[in-house]
């Protein structure tokens, strides 16, 4: 019953509430998301969103998106910011590597030359970009792609091919224990801002969730995580800063354990995956943890700064060795980096790619689907007008 | 950070060697190794395209001829083009102003600011003596102000209080009034990650600026950042009269292209490098240095400098007399060495900065130990002055209390007495030189009085 309730939330926030996010001034999720205290004002934000999305959630992706529903009292603020939000979604788009593909120029040295210049500078990365390159080559030569437009289909079709099978939602199953998210990552790649969305969207969807404030090191980190447990009303497990991580966690899980909680999300302090007494220390919290629950952590997530280069694939890589992800979520998506490195990384881990951070409201964080993000990336066959 | 595109050009540059001479076509293939080492490590194309324009017409000009060898040759080109891209020398903070000098931080979220602003702090008031208020204007991230607070109080800096319901402008004001009350020297003000498409929140630090007119507007870069370095950089530059860079993570193993696009991008040098979490690990950026870096040749210079600043003066100089009068070099003086070596980051630290140690296994250089001075420090305390002054005197029974009173064994007291026979034997052979000479004798090997390679336990 969790289960589907979880999945229908969790795909749900992007058909409808993901794509709502982007309707929202700036302005008013700042005053959501900012203030330590929820202000009315806010608490009406979040209460709208709530309706849209339990009013939308089995609507279509596209009405939801263009129309929605009067009821909500979307005012003139919020028409403005529809504009914004459109803006942003069209800039995304304008700025994509394949608009000057559109037309039909005859495809030569010089339009594979930029093709693979754009998919570098999207952080695709060489050896990723060449096996793309090498493929599409492949196919002009045997003239199954004949103008630059067929050549965008087919590089979409290759992408494409990378991407989906890494497009895996995470599904909380219904189980007797809670569902223990354990959340690494590098410093300042965004893993408690990602946890504090993470909960919201959950206790919204009707899971009881509780946080474990396991970054013992960082300055005030323990703060920044109870000030979104308070914002959330999401009970912490803390014991200050300077503690072991491991039995901040352990107690965390005994304590939710003890109070039937369903999902437990696990902070840990952001660590160089060079490092690798740091690495053992995440080992000793995995070890502890399934002293518990030897199914422990269920998820093991790593977040990614969408702006990171060549080097999240060492990241991926050597975390996984050391812990054995099952997830990856990417963030801070919504400036100019594409996070291309994720092809590479779909490539050699194959580690599903659970969420997308595409803005600082809290349901900016999104379920990640292949197709959107390939579009944001090449444009060609989306159906978005690109002026 | 920068050992991987070492390692990349070393192999590059390797294919070269034996070759009679450059020619176009070598050169091309060569070159576009180069590239490809450049852009996989994330160094953004259009600056890549810039730099190997610049070096093939340097390598095919005039400055190849009369040297040693083509491989040669061509490494000089490139690293003379990575030093002319980076900058020739190290640009210090200005703070030649009317107190207080405003610095001014800014940068995408996570870049590392805060931790920046600590480490600043703690380097303006140790390195430059300078009084520091610091101050945060993130009034968006959930417990930002705290952060600062925590590491305010971590390098003994004024903290300006802030609260998250004020206009970060407001707070600037009260800051900077408050630190000419207070007759500060440096004001640091922290402030909001923000991306550079977000014209509401740039538009915010433009008015930061205007208000504080900071004589250091700082761009805070993560080394791990990829191509999108550039977009950021330009947008950031365009924004704020930028005055230089700081460049952060470099502990990591990115390949740190991103030093490179940011300074071509923004035309502003890097001034400072983070290189690890605890507070003092912020280095002066010195560009040939790094250029040679890249190019495999170490970082001796940097090394030497660390290790005049760290080593307390006071006490080298009460050592050195201590070595011209001729005194035996007894266990406390062990004892303080070794707490000299841990202060600078242990064994670990020091060999990043080797020449050659990109070549050195990971595994070798994991079995470094810096708990091993932990040991051998912990062995000595264990010790009464007594033995301390006079070795010879440990005999079984001594050693055994000794041991238990360490928590070791009596093998590892043996090595410990061993140890401190080898570097005994090695300071009479510099007596009369003193300190001084051991200082030069740095420059490419390991510091004589930390007993060399062979010398020291798990090498």
């Amino acid at each position: 019953m969790i289960a589907s309730r979880v999945n229908h939330v969790i795909r749900g926030s992007l058909a409808a509430v993901g794509l709502f996010s982007f309707l929202k001034r700036q302005k008013d999720r700042r005053a959501s998301d900012g203030a330590s205290e929820i202000t009315s004002d806010a608490a009406t934000a979040a209460q709208t969103s709530v309706e849209i999305r339990a009013d939308t959630a089995d609507t279509q992706l596209v009405e939801a998106s263009v129309e929605p529903p009067p009821e909500h009292g979307i005012d003139a603020g919020v028409e403005v910011g529809l504009e914004a939000g459109l803006g942003k979604t069209r800039s995304r788009f304008r700025d994509n590597l394949l608009n000057f593909l559109l037309g039909d120029k005859p495809i030569d040295e010089d339009l594979l030359e930029e093709l693979e210049s754009q998919l570098i500078m999207a952080d695709v990365g060489v050896v990723a970009t060449r096996k793309i390159m090498s493929s599409l080559g492949a196919s002009v030569a045997r003239s199954e792609v004949g103008d630059s437009a067929a050549l965008g289909k087919a590089l979409r079709r290759e992408l494409l091919a990378l991407l989906k099978p890494v497009e895996v939602p995470l599904e909380i199953p219904d189980q007797s224990g809670p569902f223990v998210i354990l959340v690494v990552g590098v410093n300042g790649s965004g893993k408690t801002t990602t946890i504090g969305k993470l909960a919201r969207q959950m206790t919204e969807g009707g899971l009881s969730v509780m946080l474990a404030a396991g970054d013992t090191f960082r300055a005030a980190a323990v703060e920044q995580l109870e000030t979104w447990g308070a914002r959330n009303k999401v009970p912490v497990v803390a014991q200050g800063s300077g503690a072991d991580s491991a039995s901040v966690i352990f107690d965390a899980m005994q304590s939710a354990k003890a109070r039937g909680i369903d999902v437990l999300i696990a902070d840990t302090a952001g660590r160089l995956h060079t490092q690798a007494n740091l690495m053992d220390e995440l080992a000793k919290v995995k070890r502890v943890l399934s002293k518990l629950d030897p199914t422990a952590p269920h998820e093991t997530l790593i977040v990614l700064d969408g702006g990171t280069g060549q080097n999240a694939l060492a990241q991926a890589q050597q975390f996984h060795d050391a812990i054995g992800l099952t997830g990856m979520a990417v963030t801070k998506l919504d400036g100019t980096a594409k996070g291309g490195v994720v092809f590479a990384i779909a490539e050699s881990l194959g580690l599903p790619i659970r969420f997308i951070g595409v803005g600082e409201g809290v349901f900016d964080l999104q379920v990640f689907e292949a197709e959107p993000f390939i579009d944001a990336l090449v444009d060609v066959g989306a159906p978005v007008d690109v002026a | 950070m920068f050992d991987t595109l070492s390692d990349r050009l070393g192999q590059t540059i390797k294919k070269l060697r034996g070759q009679g001479r450059l020619t176009e076509d070598n050169i091309k293939d060569t070159l576009r190794e180069v590239r490809m080492a450049l852009l996989e490590a994330d160094v953004a194309l259009p600056v890549v395209k810039q730099l190997i324009d610049a070096v093939r017409e340097k390598a095919l000009g005039q400055e190849v001829i009369g040297s040693l060898s083509p491989g040669q040759a061509l490494i000089k080109v490139v690293n003379d083009e990575l030093v002319n891209v980076m900058g020739e020398n190290a640009v210090p903070l200005n703070l030649a102003t009317q107190p207080p000098a405003v610095i001014l931080m800014a940068g995408l979220q996570g870049a590392g600011k805060t931790t920046t602003v600590g480490k600043l702090a703690k380097y303006l008031k140790e390195r430059e003596k300078k009084k520091v208020m610091v101050v945060s204007c993130d009034v968006y991230r959930p417990a930002a102000i705290k952060q600062l607070q925590t590491v305010a109080t971590g390098v003994e800096a004024t903290f300006f209080e802030s609260q998250v319901d004020q206009q970060p402008v407001a707070i600037a004001e009260a800051a900077l009034a408050a630190a000419k009350k207070q007759f500060v020297d440096v004001l640091l003000v922290d402030t909001a990650g923000r991306l550079a498409i977000d014209t509401e929140m740039m538009a915010e630090i433009k008015q930061l600026h205007s208000a504080l007119t900071p004589i250091e507007t700082l761009f805070v870069v993560d080394s791990m950042t990829g191509q999108d370095a550039a977009n950021t950089a330009a947008a950031f530059g365009e924004a704020l009269p930028l005055t230089g860079v700081v460049l952060t993570k470099t502990d990591g193993d990115a390949r740190g292209g991103a030093a490179l696009s940011v300074r071509v991008i923004t035309g502003k040098p890097i001034k400072f490098i983070g290189s690890g979490e605890k507070s003092d690990a912020l280095e002066t950026f010195y560009p040939d240095r790094i250029a040679s870096r890249i190019l495999g040749m170490g970082d001796v210079v940097s090394l030497v400098e660390e290790v005049t600043a760290k080593v307390d003066h006071d006490k080298a100089e009460k050592f050195a007399k201590k070595m011209q009068k001729g005194r035996a070099f007894d266990l406390n003086d062990l004892k303080e060495q070794l707490e000299q070596m841990a202060s600078m980051g242990g064994m670990a630290a020091m060999m990043d900065k080797l020449p050659g140690m990109a070549n050195i296994p990971e595994a070798a250089k994991a079995q470094v130990n810096d708990k091993q001075f932990v040991h051998m420090i912990a062995l000595v305390n264990s010790m009464t002055p007594q033995e301390r002054r006079f070795p010879a005197i440990l005999k079984g029974s001594r050693k055994k209390r000794i041991a238990a009173g360490a928590g070791l064994q009596v093998q590892d007291v043996n090595k410990l007495l061993k140890q401190h026979q080898q570097m005994s034997r090695m300071m009479k052979k510099m007596k009369g030189g003193g300190m001084k000479k051991m200082m030069r004798g740095l420059q490419g090997k390991m510091p004589p009085g930390m007993g060399g390679p062979g010398g020291m336990p798990g090498m």
